[in-house]
């Protein structure tokens, strides 16, 4: 059930990167995308009623694998964070830089190459 | 000469580029001369390591830790094959820069961006691990964005935008797949994914999973419908970029990924394959009639390579080891002559400031090592004997048949027919028409950038003579392919 | 890309009370990041989320008293360079790994005695890592924040790419 709502946030960005007319919307709209692909990264690695996967001094190996939630989809998920970060930077610059050499932000005039 | 274990190495094809890249930017800021040296250097050395890997293979454990908890990064006949690619036609390009970025200033960026992209293909060719594999698969990606926009003309800014969107897309969905791989299978290591599917039998979200994989992978590969940003951004790019891209970007984290999964990790059977066999035909038909149309150089030979890989993955789908032979060597081939035709435009439109073919004509005399090696590499990827273009078409027309898929054999034919067309319509506008009267007294290519291309055009012409090894098993090809038909638990 | 980039300065930033605050809260911020990267070894964090905080703390301070004192504080040079050295540390620290025999890149070779456990000096290659990781994001985030914001190209050039240009001028000389 829940996996089906990071679905549709994966498709509502994917229809605002489609539908929106201004370069800075497509970004924000891929954003949120990520944001989807991100939290069903994240919620695979779920466990019903489980414990934050941190080992105290006190804690056996045996019940931290039992008890805990999956860590190793969290580190993931902070890699693509971070990867995200860097494209998103990169397609900012891009929006300034478009701006500065066609004087708009309108996608549909921005279309000096077409064939 | 030391024995140096591979096992030592492994990891140094990652780590060296990515190191001098960042030693490009601490030191070489201001001088580009350094720079330039630095780069040359790093990717000698490469091209090195991977003549010293060829026969040779391994499992690196990155830490020490073993390999279901660990990551791995894995070393066979295949990967030796693309670090060779990437290698030598990473140096040949390297050595073409020099001349061509010496008009943007700030062309130590250039490098170390290079440098950067050849990290991102190294990693991915050597990942075990599916994680490790995207996060290569996007260093490589975000400095072929940034290399793409390089000049900050408007085309270029165009084109790096529509391809930074369409990339992320892809990406996004590439990172869907994996998750969904790793909740069925519970683990990110290739190999072990590989025995948990034979194990376990294809279920329908692995299925989805190979389905989202395929989508995402024929994005950074070009296959048609997925190939959109590719006429806008390798035309858009400067020349050396153009060449990387289209010679080596496209296949090491397009076609590679797909073989590898396909054939190591998935363990496909035919019904799965028929889908890369029509995207492959589909491909090779649609960038073909959309090449002849063309006016505008790099704009035509982008569209021929969308037809090329068409080809590459028509020859993987066919899932026969003959296919498959015939689909290596066409990577191989297209890897060598592709970049050679872009250096060649490059060349062009560096010496005349112009890519439109009307304006062109008569530089048989006015740049004779371009024409000659262009002439070279137009005969190759049109099919004409003996080049190697020649042989690698054939075989793969040769796998069509043996299949009984007399329908994509016909196509392939027919496809090479239009591609013959297409060169020829570049070799006679450009090189063979009447000088006009504009292109008088354009001087001829610097030194640089000729050896850079003598260089691509003498490999192409010697792995013509690959298939004299033996047409079912070439050299280093013939190894490449094993590894692909040895199945599961392979990869 | 030949275009000279010129220091876009608003001003002195936002009002007193921002100023204020920012003057109080710029401390702890910082050692609230510093003290998320020294401690991802043990605790949620390390050099990611470490670094995001730090460079948090010196964007406050740019938004809050201006662009000039920003760029005073934590020049772009500097950060370039910073970002560059950051993540040769952690390059360098992988491949001291491999000096051991039968060591392998990124291998933890300073072990860590069993009274040690769960306190900071522990965890052998981990937290020096965490600290080269965090130096780089800081710098990385600070510096693609500035660029982004704080100049823009001085002239405008006139409508045809820039490309052609400077081969035209090439062309004369």
């Amino acid at each position: 059930m829940i996996y089906s709502l990071c679905l549709l946030l994966i498709l509502i960005g994917l229809y605002g990167v489609v539908v929106s007319r201004q370069t800075l919307k497509i970004v924000v709209s891929i954003l949120l995308m990520n944001h989807g692909v991100h939290l069903l990264l994240l919620l695979i690695g779920y466990r019903e009623a489980g414990n934050p996967p941190i080992v105290d001094p006190g804690t056996s190996i045996a019940s931290f694998a039992s008890g805990a939630v999956d860590p190793l989809p969290q580190a993931l998920v902070l890699t693509a964070i971070v990867i995200g970060l860097g494209v998103l930077a990169l397609m900012v610059a891009l929006c300034v830089r478009l701006y500065e050499r066609y004087g708009t932000f309108d996608v549909t005039e921005i279309r000096r190459l077409r064939g | 000469m030391m024995t140096i274990d591979v096992q030592t190495l492994i990891p140094l094809f990652v780590a060296v580029p990515l190191g001098v890249s960042l030693l490009v930017q601490l030191v070489a800021r201001r001088q580009h001369v350094l720079a330039e040296v630095l780069t040359i250097t790093t990717l000698l050395l490469l091209t090195l390591m991977s003549c010293y890997t060829i026969g040779q293979s391994g499992i690196y454990h990155l830490g020490g830790w073993p390999t279901p908890i660990g990551i791995d990064m894995r070393l066979d006949a295949l990967a030796t094959l693309l670090l060779l690619i990437v290698s030598v036609v990473g140096l040949a390009v390297s050595l073409y820069s020099v001349d061509y970025m010496r008009r943007f200033t700030a062309s130590s960026h250039f490098y170390s961006l290079f440098l950067l992209m050849v990290t991102g293909m190294n990693g991915v060719i050597l990942a075990g691990d599916l994680f490790n594999l995207y996060v290569f698969l996007e260093v490589a990606a975000i400095a072929s964005y940034s290399l793409v926009a390089f000049g900050c003309a408007h085309e270029e800014l165009e084109a790096s935008f529509k391809y930074i969107v369409l990339g992320s897309l892809s990406s996004a969905l590439i990172l869907t797949g994996v998750a969904l791989v790793y909740g069925i299978t519970g683990t990110l290591n290739l190999t072990h994914i590989a025995t948990r599917i034979a194990a376990e039998g294809m279920n329908t979200p692995l299925l989805l999973a190979f389905g989202l994989f395929i989508c995402g992978f024929s994005f950074k590969a070009a296959l048609v419908p997925f190939h959109a940003w590719l006429p806008d951004a390798h035309p858009s790019a400067p020349a050396p970029v153009s060449a990387m891209l289209s010679g080596v970007l496209i296949k090491a984290i397009g076609i590679y990924v797909l073989a590898r999964l396909a054939f190591n990790v998935f363990g496909v059977t035919s019904n799965e394959l028929s889908l890369l066999r029509w995207l492959g035909l589909l491909s090779m038909v649609a960038g073909g009639l959309l090449a002849v149309g063309q006016k505008d150089i790099k704009r035509l030979f982008a569209y021929s390579s969308i037809s090329q890989v068409g080809f590459m993955v028509l020859g993987l789908g066919l899932g026969t080891p003959l296919g498959l032979v015939g689909g290596l060597y066409h990577l191989v081939n297209h890897a060598l002559f592709k970049p050679l035709l872009f250096l060649n435009a490059g060349a062009i439109e560096y010496a005349t400031g112009t890519r439109d073919l009307k304006q062109l004509g008569g530089l048989n005399r006015q740049l004779p090592v371009t024409a000659a090696t262009s002439m070279v590499g137009s005969m190759s990827i049109a099919g004409i004997p003996p080049f190697s273009g020649f042989w690698s078409k054939l075989i793969i027309v040769l796998a069509c048949i043996e299949s009984g898929f007399y329908l994509f054999a016909t196509v392939a034919v027919l496809v090479s027919i239009v591609t013959l067309a297409y060169q020829l319509k570049v070799q006679r506008m450009a090189f063979f028409a009447a000088l006009p009267k504009a292109l008088e007294g354009i001087r001829r290519e610097p030194p640089m950038m000729a050896l850079a291309m003598i260089l691509l055009a003498i490999g192409s012409i010697a792995l013509s003579f690959a298939v004299l090894t033996g047409l079912s098993d070439p050299w280093l090809i013939g190894a490449a392919q094993q590894t692909l038909t040895a199945g599961i638990f392979g990869g | 890309m030949s275009a000279t980039r010129k220091l876009r300065d608003h001003g002195t930033g936002m009002g007193m009370t921002v100023k204020t605050v920012t003057r109080w809260l710029k401390g702890p911020i910082l050692l609230f990041g510093i003290y998320l990267v020294f401690y991802g070894h043990i605790t949620p964090g390390g050099g990611f989320g470490g670094g995001v905080v730090i460079a948090s703390a010196f964007i406050l301070i740019t938004l809050a008293s201006g662009e000039a004192t920003g760029l005073g504080i934590f020049g772009k040079g500097w950060a370039s360079r910073l970002d560059s050295v950051g993540l040769l540390m952690f390059l360098v620290l992988g491949w001291l790994g491999t000096w051991w025999a039968g060591g392998y890149f990124f291998e933890n070779f300073i072990s860590t005695p069993k009274a040690a456990h769960y306190t900071l000096f522990s965890g052998g290659l981990l937290p020096m890592a965490n600290i080269a990781l965090g130096l780089k994001v800081a710098s990385a985030l600070f510096l693609v924040f500035t660029v982004l914001t704080a100049f823009h190209i001085a002239e405008q050039k006139p409508d045809s790419s820039e490309g052609h240009e400077e081969q035209h001028q090439e062309d004369d000389s």
